[in-house]
């Protein structure tokens, strides 16, 4: 049989479907759009379900620190239990200044989470709004916000910082907005980078063409068609630096520029737990490990959004 | 001297060790099989599922023989090929045996087969500027693939490159051997490609849709080029295409695959004359033939009608019998001509039309059409005909008003629009009278918008309906380009390639445009959907009576849709009029060549073709 196969004039038998049957679409299924496509998949890795579990966690002690401990943390510090162990009801022990740690750990999630997201949010909707307009309109706005983005660029984070905060103006408002305005200054560029990159790939896609000539107005175009297919980069991004300005928080506070005293911050337990290294490192080591769990978290969600946003991945 | 090699910039490289001199077998004699495959098997590994891309392929080359494997996309004939030479990422896995000139190939380790790559075994790929690397001068890359496989000092190896980019008729070799990719035209670099490919005497040449990203003229040239070379080097190819025409030019054998399973084998004479597989018979009669026309219109011997306009003598037919088929031409013109006349108003006019790309930057404003007059009446089709860079495209786009017109007038529906800003309010309203589809079906629908929406988002903005009206309107457009109502939930990615484009001209036809503009709306689609959406195109072409602009370098999709037929070449149109007469009567050198450039899915038919391009070339058109 098989010389036949090669040789002679072989068909295959004529068992199969007709040819109408190569293009047609299966209807069973649900319709899926990018986005739930999207949350399908990632509703499938583990990476996504421990980062988000994780993230929940946060936000319910940020949002109730009351249901995790009783003792208020920045009161009832007495001397006498400088540098104390763990005993009952205080299950991190005490700080130098003999404040109950592990209630200052649970309290500090609030100024690191809404430090963190509100600075999101604000470089969200700087850095989109110049991003998505440069990349869009291009020429000379394109020029004018691409070298201001620059200049901020160009300023090392701790260093701008460090100067925008020792301005009278912020000298005397310290508050966690402060801290936020600084981030969002000084991080907003590289979110309006993403955007413009993304934005200038879609632009130029037929179905913008499409619309346009179909009587789409030019900023509709952008608002309707160009920006929802720029966002999945954006929101990778986002949910990155979110750990990364979380971080950023802690670093300033630890310096002392970050948010005022008052406000119960890992930054500065880290920096107050700088006496304390040689004796007890366990006070440092706790706010530690709370900050570098809260910025994990957040990184692996991030990961996790690029797997399933990322439009290369997604062709078959 | 021997250690310190003696070209610049070059890769620095040694001879591959000891085992590089050898060969698999005796050298090649013509009619042995050299190449042969039994149950070759290829799955990709999919989201942890086995997913078959070919399935127990049995299937032999000899040498000095081309065997053909089409398909048309999802068929597998690329994936079973790149298995030949353990080419395929690694999500895959392959079974069967391969045997080159003897040698079993498959489960053997990878440094053998890396061996016989290149070597024994070499690639032609589809789009030469991505396949060669930019960085390194063509005769660098051939040097460094000779000296790769050959132990041969560097002189002698550029020695041989220099051979062999003669061989493959490059005008100047000596200035292809210094010259970068990007310094190459298209037709250039698959010639340097191919010489690269054959430079160490390969047994098998498998050539991955060796034409498909040319011109019609670049690729009548190369797959000259191939057949000659073929018959030179005595080895053994494979062509993997889905392009008919390309078949019947080349192939001695054909294997017809559909779903990762051959269909048919066959000789190219018994598959093209009795094919007789249902899907293959689908296939060949999908393809449209130029010449052929629609039902309605009298077939047209292109061969006969360039036979005569140019005055060549072919040998392969009888002189008497191609005056008898060019008088028939003749009869059918001048009936045709008799029949003609066009009234109304014209829904494009362009009189002496130039189109620039504007400055941007330091790059100088570039012209991209020039002198460009048509007309186009109502329930007119116009093809507008051209090579890459003819500005087909340009002419397009200017139409819908997304161009700006430099000089001359441009009239739609009888409004002049070169004077116009391109966002101003009046060419705003003046755009809902022209319906665009574009190429690629994929990216000219917004990925994140259901169907419906993207149908009825022109008439929402246009105001023409709302609410429920509007849906109704949706369904019933989706009814006419034959898509199911439910389609208007779904969303883009979920759809097939034809299927996109009949949304994309569901939405074109959305505000009932007098002028549809359609840049080649199938070019991305294989022959079968390619032949439905035609079909499609001109049944509401017909129904709903709309003039079309259509774009496309396929001229044998125009012969079946056009009436009147516009050829452009480098910004300009060379020739334009009916149909018939284009086809018939062509009076351009261009338009000539093109017609014969363009290979007929009929090898008998085909050689005629080829010999009076071959005079046609050789009595100096250029």
């Amino acid at each position: 049989m098989k010389p036949e196969r090669t040789e002679g004039h072989y068909v295959a038998p004529l068992e199969e479907t007709a040819l109408e049957a190569t293009d047609t679409l299966r209807v069973e299924e649900a319709p899926l759009s990018l986005w739930a496509d999207a949350w399908r998949k990632l509703r499938r890795r583990p990476l996504f379900i421990v980062s988000s579990i994780m993230i929940l966690a946060l936000i319910f002690i940020a949002l109730f620190p009351g249901v995790f401990t009783q003792v208020p943390p920045n009161n009832e510090c007495l001397l006498a239990n400088s540098e104390a162990g763990p005993r009952e009801g205080h299950p991190f022990g005490f700080t130098f200044q003999g404040c109950d740690l592990f209630s200052r750990v649970i309290h500090g999630t609030q100024a690191s989470l809404s430090v963190g997201i509100l600075a999101v949010l604000c470089v969200l909707v700087i850095g989109v709004t110049f991003g998505a307009l440069a990349g869009y309109y291009g020429g000379w706005l394109d020029a004018v916000l691409a070298r201001l983005g620059d200049i901020f660029f160009a300023l090392p984070l701790i260093l701008g910082a460090l100067v925008i905060t020792q301005l009278p103006f912020f000298r005397e408002n310290k508050s966690v907005w402060t801290v936020v305005v600084v981030i969002a200054m000084l991080a907003w560029p590289q979110m309006a980078r993403i955007t413009r990159g993304a934005v200038i790939e879609v632009r130029n896609a037929d179905f913008v063409t499409a619309a346009r000539s179909l009587g789409v107005s030019r900023f509709g175009a952008l608002m309707r068609h160009v920006l929802p297919n720029a966002l999945a980069p954006v929101i990778v991004l986002a949910t990155l630096e979110l750990g990364v300005f979380i971080v950023t928080e802690a670093t300033l506070s630890f310096l002392g520029i970050g948010v005022p005293e008052s406000v119960m911050s890992w930054g500065h337990d880290i920096a107050a737990a700088q006496v304390s290294i040689r004796t007890n490192p366990m006070i440092l080591i706790y706010p530690s490990i709370a900050l570098s769990l809260c910025v994990l978290s957040f990184i692996m969600l991030g990961d996790a959004l690029r797997d399933a946003l990322d439009p290369k991945s997604r062709e078959r | 001297m021997a250690e310190n090699l003696g070209w610049a910039g070059g890769p620095r490289r040694r001879a591959a060790g000891s085992g590089a001199g050898q060969r698999i077998g005796a050298p090649l004699v013509k009619g042995e099989p050299v190449l042969e495959v039994r149950g070759l098997s290829v799955d990709f590994g999919v989201e942890k599922e086995w997913i078959p891309a070919a399935i127990g392929l049995d299937y032999e080359v000899r040498a000095g023989e081309v065997l053909a494997i089409v398909g048309e996309s999802g068929s597998g004939k690329s994936a079973s090929s790149m298995a030949l030479l353990g080419l395929l990422p690694s999500n895959s896995r392959v079974s069967g045996s391969v045997r080159l000139a003897g040698q079993e190939l498959l489960g053997r380790d990878q440094s053998r087969v890396r061996q016989a790559r290149g070597k024994d075994v070499a690639v032609i790929f589809q789009e030469p500027m991505t396949a060669l690397n930019p960085v390194y001068t063509i005769g660098n890359q051939i040097v460094e693939t000779v000296r790769l496989h050959n132990e041969v000092s560097p002189d002698e190896a550029k020695e041989r490159a220099l051979r062999m980019l003669e061989l493959v008729e490059l005008p100047d070799p000596g200035k292809a051997f210094r010259s970068y990719p990007h310094q190459l035209s298209g037709g250039q670099r698959q010639r340097a490609m191919i010489a690269q490919s054959l430079s160490c005497d390969p047994k098998l040449l498998i050539a991955d849709e060796p034409t498909t990203a040319l011109d019609v003229t670049v690729q009548a040239e190369i797959l000259d080029l191939m057949r000659h070379l073929k018959d030179k080097l005595n080895s053994a190819v494979i062509l993997i295409t889905h392009d008919m025409g390309v078949v019947a030019d080349l192939a001695d054998r054909i294997a017809v695959m559909r779903r990762g399973v051959i269909v048919e084998t066959g000789t190219a004479e018994q598959v093209f004359a009795a094919p007789r597989h249902e899907y293959t018979q689908a296939l060949l009669a999908a393809v449209p033939h130029l010449g052929q026309g629609s039902e309605a219109d009298a077939d047209v011997d292109i061969t006969a009608a360039l036979a005569s306009v140019t005055g060549v003598e072919l040998e392969a037919v009888d002189a008497d019998e191609l005056a008898a088929r060019e008088r028939e031409n003749e009869s059918a013109l001048a009936a045709i001509k008799a029949a003609q006349g066009r009234q109304g108003t014209p829904v494009l006019e362009l009189r002496d039309v130039a189109i620039e790309y504007p400055r941007q930057g330091r790059v100088p404003a570039f012209r991209a059409v020039e002198g460009a007059s048509l007309t186009v009446y109502p329930g007119q089709v116009v093809g507008l005909v051209g090579e890459s860079g003819s500005g087909k495209t340009t002419i397009g786009r200017a139409a819908v008003g997304l161009l700006d017109v430099a000089e001359g007038s441009l009239k739609l529906v009888g409004t002049e629009i070169s004077g116009l800003r391109r966002n101003s309010r009046e060419l705003h309203a003046l755009r809902r009278s022209v319906g665009m589809v574009f190429q690629d079906p994929s990216s000219s629908l917004n990925p994140r918008l259901p169907i419906g929406e993207s149908i009825g988002e022109p008439m929402h903005l246009a105001g023409v309906a709302k609410g429920a009206a509007l849906q109704q309107r949706v369904e019933t457009l989706l009814d006419q380009v034959e898509l199911p109502r439910s389609y208007r939930n779904r969303y883009p990615h979920e759809l097939s390639g034809g299927q996109k484009q009949r949304v994309g001209i569901a939405r074109a036809l959305a505000l009932e445009p007098k002028l549809m503009v359609a840049d080649e709306p199938t070019s991305a689609l294989d022959v079968s959907v390619q032949a439905k959406v035609l079909e499609l195109f001109q049944g509401l072409q017909r129904e709903l009576g709309f003039a079309c602009l259509f774009v496309t370098h396929d001229l044998a999709v125009v012969d079946v849709l056009a009436d009147h037929i516009c050829v452009m070449q480098h910004g300009r149109i060379v020739e334009q009029g009916l149909r018939d007469a284009i086809l018939r009567n062509p009076q351009e050198p261009y338009t000539q060549r093109l017609l014969a450039a363009v290979p007929l899915p009929d090898p008998q038919k085909q050689r005629e073709r080829r010999e009076l391009r071959e005079l046609l070339a050789a009595s100096g058109i250029e």
